[in-house]
């Protein structure tokens, strides 16, 4: 029943992915005054929601995970972290590569780009902790409350083009509360490639979770074992 | 069909990127099977051991 609901996610984003690429290389207009490159565009935001989803989640799961206790909070704040990284990791790469012709830098310390090396850099804390100091309760406490304190950098960043001075564009929403999109066209675009990047991060959800249960679940059993080694005598 | 190779270059990223972690959830998961396989043989190993011996 799993296998056949993972299957299926995976067979609905090779087809939303697909139509994504299709309308982002085919369909769409090229936008007047950027020219192609702006086409990074319809995977940039949708690599952005998918890191910001993903941190949400951990800090709900972190949430959980000091309230009730529970190994499934924290592997799914895990998982969430480890896939929101290599989305946040893709977001700055992307957003480098299309701000060099743009904006003839590669990088500047911009409130939005900075803001977002932050998160990345809270989350690889996160990750760090979570490869070197093992797997105790005492570790996962830690982890937890990091990722809460971590995901607040999130609306910080949504905001900080409407806050600040910035160069970054605010497409989605503007300081005058309309979206910077002219045609049709591009709104269907990145809607469909936002439908395409939910349905991959819930098919990595779900491959990733299971993996991080199944490690659980081999952790208690071992601990088990050794248990039953003890009481039992050399076997 | 200026700077077309920055948007060449930003998709290749993006697909290589997921592509890798893919691969790399597919290989722990191997990983993980095998050694839940070669746990279940040793519990089935222990239990069989105690059976024994509370029938001794």
């Amino acid at each position: 029943m799993a296998n056949t609901f993972t299957r299926t996610l995976a067979a609905l984003t090779g087809l939303l992915m697909f139509a994504a690429i299709y309308m982002t290389f085919v369909f769409v207009p090229t936008e007047a005054e950027q020219g192609i490159v702006q086409r990074i565009f319809y995977f940039h935001v949708p690599c952005a929601w998918v890191a910001f989803a993903a941190f949400g989640i951990v800090a709900i799961s972190g949430i959980f995970y000091l309230w009730l206790g529970g190994q499934i909070w924290d592997d799914l704040g895990y998982t969430c972290a480890e896939i929101g990284m290599v989305f946040c990791t893709l977001v700055l790469v992307t957003g480098s590569i299309w701000a060099r012709p743009i904006w003839g830098v590669w990088w500047t310390w911009d409130s939005r780009l900075t803001t977002t090396l932050i998160l990345w850099l809270l989350y690889g804390g996160y990750l760090m902790l979570r490869a070197m100091a093992g797997d105790s309760p005492q570790v996962a406490r830690f982890a937890a409350v990091i990722g809460i304190v971590a995901a607040a950098d999130v609306p910080v960043i949504v905001v900080s083009v409407r806050l600040w001075r910035t160069i970054h564009p605010a497409v989605l929403i503007t300081k005058q509360g309309q979206h910077g999109l002219t045609d049709p066209r591009m709104v269907a675009t990145l809607l469909v490639a936002l439908a395409a990047f939910t349905a991959l991060f819930a098919w990595l959800l779900l491959i990733r979770f299971a993996s991080l249960r199944t490690r659980s679940r081999l952790a208690a059993l071992e601990r088990e074992l050794n248990l039953i080694d003890a009481a039992a005598g050399d076997l | 069909m200026e700077n077309l190779g920055y948007l060449g270059a930003a998709y290749a990223i993006i697909f290589g990127v997921i592509f890798l972690y893919v691969i790399f959830i597919q290989r722990r998961q191997a990983k993980l099977d095998e050694r839940m396989r070669a746990m279940e043989a040793r519990l089935a190993e222990v239990r069989d051991h105690l059976r024994r011996r509370s029938a001794d």
